[in-house]
């Protein structure tokens, strides 16, 4: 075994076993020792410094060759087993760096956090480098299981409410889902290949109804823990019941763990005989959870609730990535297939990065200025500066501008769809044409959400007492929230680079080699027909932002006279209205109206209702609007029901005689061994 | 190089002194075909030194934004401006001017104007940003699918490639190039707020979407504002140009000659598409806001069209 896995045991392995060891010690340790006080600023602090190790391990890993290692422990006959390749090590890079932000910002208030949380965060932590860090499919179900349980607990911390309690039931119902079909996948993939380990799986491609199952087992089992539309419900539920930096790690890191499987299992293990529907499924799946979730986001009220919609719409983006590069590497055009790879991969570090601050900038604003709800926010950037402008730069990204990081990603995507247009049969070709059109929908809506989120939070007035009595965030919370806004800079800035650093990881997903596409300044996909050159657009525009105010400052000398806003000639503020009527500035639901009437109504099934009282009634009129995922009516309504008939079945089960109930477990064991029997056969 | 260079020094000074002037020349012919005299097509730039001149008001609740937006904005539409190529191709930017880059910039733009609306917390500002968000959901795909289009024809997105392969007109009349065409143009109408999605001369509130976010915007501030939408028409227009007329345009290494020639058709292409935005101006109504979505949906079905029939054109070849 360790001939065909061990490459070179002295580089940093042992030390991320270490790492993971101690995160898990940790949490049993954190949930004895959670009432002292000084715990839980340990545990963040030992949390900075696994993190820092597993980004640093993973640029080791990136850099250098493959490593592995067998563990002592593990079912009969099949040893644990740890491989940290590239593929591994770029998400490895990802959970270290999101890691690290959300660890800083647990110190802040770590001496006031619940033993679940104090418990959970380290274990969670662990869970997802085990997953990253398997060698064979027994670990990697053991590490996908324990991320799982970590942020179930994690998601369950606000069990006071129901809403909380609720979201934790269904996501316990979804983690079980995932985790029932990975390991059916697992266990079907393993019966062909002789064997659980990566490189026996590798060593024979699933064919025939196995790929089948197997590609419908991942995508269903793996691409609900994505958030992958239809399975998506949990997420805008889960994520934020979960405390502040919880949500963070689990919108930027555990959603990737997600990816890194599908890569690791539907891209890199199932090799490159698989045909061209190999990959339609993710980037039909994608494509939709890309318009779905940016949609959502652009009409949710919560400001964690659009952040997690925004999530499964980023998700969505890099699933279909893959899809496509699964597609690409079918239809034997390489350089596409990495560079589709290369999108995917790069869009998940800036995804990490943007998504952690924008949720550590969403825990801020709810601690400093006390509420999550878009209608008693506003004016923040005031009180909150710091955060304010880590948030839109964050939120910048988010929207896909250029040249900050979530511009890079889509675009590398966009242009291997405009250079791909001619795969297969003309069904395709026409889905791949409106994969086009989805995904620059995705990206327009996304851009209204991030607009609308920022706007409403940090500008105009407040539309609270609170929010106008907001405080400034800790300064841990700001060191946070500035990392993750520089680190998003730095990305958009360099892409080029960034993916000469994924080149390992992208041959190992696909082997294929992104090549001469990827330049020190410019990302020139296709052999240089187009390019995008980020620090060319920066400088340009700093330099156009430069000039302008330098040339308007001699033309234009007059100061700003500040007055009270003009609002169309509304009065001034009275006394007892410090900040204007309040009703005089959009709300949440009227800056979501016009999409919520444009594409709410077929997407969402969106309604407005107009009330109006009978002449004479003093009652006021009311004017209801709302929105429902489509997805509660249409799949897990009928689930409900069907449980409900089953069980309702399952009742006559009670009045059988003795005889009957006697017969039917012999009945059961005579199955069960004609199973085995033909099974052995 | 000192070519490119100095062809994309002409182009910048070119589009960014145009600009206002253009506008001007759209007030002017408006005015003219409705029956009126019209001012002279210097007046923007007469109005934009008033601007300047004035002192800035701005609102007690509004922030840095309000000051720093228009910058942004004003940047943003000018890097889109350098990319797109006018009179003469294989300018400085040339490798660079990929027609995505350019979407996103102007989404930049678009940003920084719907931020500017809601800083100072009034209700028009935030109506027309929401608008405004809201109608690019639905211009950006369809700006895609001609960007898909064109990549299928000319064989990349970059702006100087398809003016290139457009202009050597080995592609022929074809019938996606004209549903294309007409999917842009709609983009265009949509993106500059003319009319029918806007009307940019409008002072009723309820109709308006981009002169709602600049009801509080004042002075250099109102001047930048006034300048972006400026540029950014002037922008559209010679895009359009340059994806769907490229003729005259001087090929890449061509002398003055050609640069003067080019220049010679560029003006006469702009001065075509002002009198043509005119005319289509007067001659239709505003449509109602929530009629919008569908104007744009039918450019989206346009795009798709158009990429239906080049699918079924290469495939047949």
């Amino acid at each position: 075994m360790d001939d065909t896995l061990g490459r070179d045991a002295t580089a940093p392995l042992p030390v991320l076993i270490l790492l993971v060891c101690l995160l898990a010690l940790l949490g049993l340790a954190g949930l004895f020792g959670a009432l002292w006080a000084r715990m839980g600023r340990a545990v963040a602090v030992v949390c900075i410094a696994a993190s820092l190790g597993f980004a640093v391990a993973a640029v080791l890993g990136l850099v250098g060759a493959p490593t592995a290692m067998l563990l002592a422990i593990g079912p009969p006959g099949q040893g644990l087993s740890l491989v940290l390749d590239p593929l591994a090590a770029w998400f490895l890079l990802i959970l270290g760096l999101a890691g690290l932000a959300t660890s800083i910002y647990a110190l802040t208030d770590a001496a006031r956090a619940a033993p679940r949380v104090v418990a959970g965060f380290p274990l969670f932590l662990a869970g997802m480098a085990l997953t990253l860090l398997a060698g064979d499919g027994i670990t990697l179900l053991l590490g996908f299981e324990a991320m799982s349980f970590a942020s179930w607990a994690l998601v369950g911390y606000g069990h006071a409410e129901a809403a909380n309690r609720r979201a934790a039931r269904l996501y316990l119902c979804f983690a079980l889902l995932s985790g029932l079909c990975l390991a059916a996948a697992v266990a079907v993939w393993a019966a062909a290949a002789g064997g659980t380990g990566l490189e026996a799986l590798r060593a024979a491609p699933p064919e025939g109804w196995r790929a089948v199952a197997i590609l419908a087992l991942v995508v269903a089992g793996v691409g609900s823990k994505a958030g992958l539309v239809p399975l998506h419900a949990w997420l805008p539920l889960a994520h934020p019941a979960a405390p502040g930096h919880v949500s963070a790690l689990m919108s930027a890191a555990m959603v990737k763990v997600a990816v890194y499987v599908i890569a690791r299992l539907l891209l890199d293990c199932a090799g490159p005989a698989q045909p061209l529907w190999w990959g339609v499924p993710l980037l039909a799946l994608g494509a939709a959870s890309a318009v779905l979730g940016s949609l959502r986001a652009a009409l949710e009220e919560d400001t964690k609730v659009i952040l997690a919609c925004s999530t499964i719409e980023n998700l969505g983006l890099i699933l279909a990535a893959l899809g496509l590069a699964a597609i690409f590497r079918a239809a034997d055009l390489g350089a596409l297939a990495a560079l589709a790879t290369g999108a995917a991969l790069l869009h998940a570090l800036a995804h990490a990065m943007f998504k952690s601050g924008l949720f550590l900038a969403a825990a801020a604003v709810l601690t400093g200025a006390g509420s999550r709800r878009l209608d008693s926010l506003g004016g923040l950037i005031h009180a909150m500066p710091v955060t304010a402008a880590c948030a839109g730069v964050l939120a910048a990204a988010a929207a896909a501008l250029p040249p900050l990081s979530g511009f890079a990603g889509e675009w590398l995507l966009l242009q291997s769809l405009l250079a791909g247009w001619r795969i297969g049969p003309l069904p395709l070709q026409l889905g791949l044409a409106a994969a086009v059109a989805l995904f620059g929908l995705a990206g327009a809506l996304a851009a209204a959400a991030m607009v609308r989120l920022f706007g409403l939070v940090f500008l105009g007035r407040p539309r609270g007492p609170r929010a106008a009595a907001a405080r400034e965030a800790p300064v841990l919370a700001r060191a946070a929230l500035i990392g993750c806004a520089t680190l998003t800079v730095l990305i958009g800035l360099v892409p080029g680079p960034l993916l000469a650093l994924a080149e390992p990881a992208i041959h190992a997903a696909v082997r294929q080699t992104v090549g001469d596409q990827v330049g020190l300044f410019a990302l020139a996909p296709g052999g240089g027909a187009t390019a995008y050159a980020a620090p060319v657009v920066a400088v340009l525009l700093a330099l156009a932002i430069a000039v302008l105010a330098v040339w308007l400052r001699r033309r234009s000398p007059a100061e700003p006279a500040i007055v009270p806003a003009w609002a169309n000639g509304f009065i001034p503020p009275p006394p007892e209205l410090p900040f204007g009527d309040p009703l005089a500035q959009p709300s949440a639901a009227g800056f979501g109206q016009p999409l919520r009437r444009m594409l709410g109504a077929s997407l969402l099934g969106a309604q407005e209702q107009v009330t109006m009282p009978e002449p004479g009634d003093p009652a006021p009129a009311r004017l209801e609007a709302g929105f429902a995922d489509p997805v509660f009516a249409l799949l897990l309504a009928p689930l409900a029901g069907l449980r409900d008939w089953l069980a309702e079945r399952a009742e006559w089960l009670r009045d059988l005689s003795l005889r009957q109930c006697l017969s039917l477990s012999f009945g059961t064991l005579v199955a069960l061994l004609a199973l085995l029997a033909w099974l052995e056969a | 190089m000192f070519a490119a260079l100095l062809t994309q020094a002409i182009h910048a000074v070119l589009l960014l002194a145009l600009a206002p002037l253009l506008v001007g020349v759209v007030r002017w012919l408006k005015a003219r075909l409705l029956g009126r005299r019209g001012a002279s097509p210097l007046q923007p730039w007469r109005d934009l030194r008033k601007l300047l001149l004035k002192r800035p008001v701005v609102a007690e609740s509004a922030s840095v934004i309000t000051v720093a937006a228009p910058y942004v904005a004003v940047a943003a539409t000018v890097v889109a401006a350098l990319l797109v190529p006018s009179f003469t191709r294989g300018m400085a930017t040339a490798p660079v001017a990929d027609l995505l880059v350019l979407a996103g910039c102007l989404t930049l733009a678009r940003g920084a104007l719907a931020l500017a609306g809601m800083d100072a917390g009034t209700a028009f500002g935030g109506l027309g940003a929401s608008r405004e968000m809201a109608f690019a959901a639905l211009a950006e795909p369809a700006l895609l699918l001609v960007a898909l289009c064109c990549a299928i024809l000319a064989g990349s997105s970059n702006l100087d490639a398809i003016a290139g392969a457009f202009a050597e007109g080995l592609l022929g009349i074809r019938i996606s190039l004209a549903l294309a065409l007409a999917a842009l143009a709609a983009v265009a109408v949509a993106e500059n707020g003319r009319i029918p999605v806007d009307n940019p001369a409008t002072h009723l509130e309820l109709t308006m979407v981009h002169e709602a976010m600049l009801l509080e915007a004042s002075g250099r501030h109102l001047a930048l504002w006034e300048y972006q939408s400026a540029l950014s028409l002037t922008l559209w227009l010679s895009l359009l140009a340059a994806i769907f007329a490229p003729f005259g345009m001087a090929p890449a290494g061509a002398g003055p000659l050609g640069w003067i020639l080019g220049l010679v058709a560029f003006a006469a292409k702009m001065g075509a598409l002002a009198l043509v935005l005119a005319v289509f101006e007067s001659a239709i109504a505003k449509m109602r806001v929530f009629r919008v979505p569908e104007f744009l949906g039918a450019a989206l079905l346009l795009g798709l069209l158009g990429a239906l029939f080049l699918y079924v054109s290469t495939g047949l070849l």
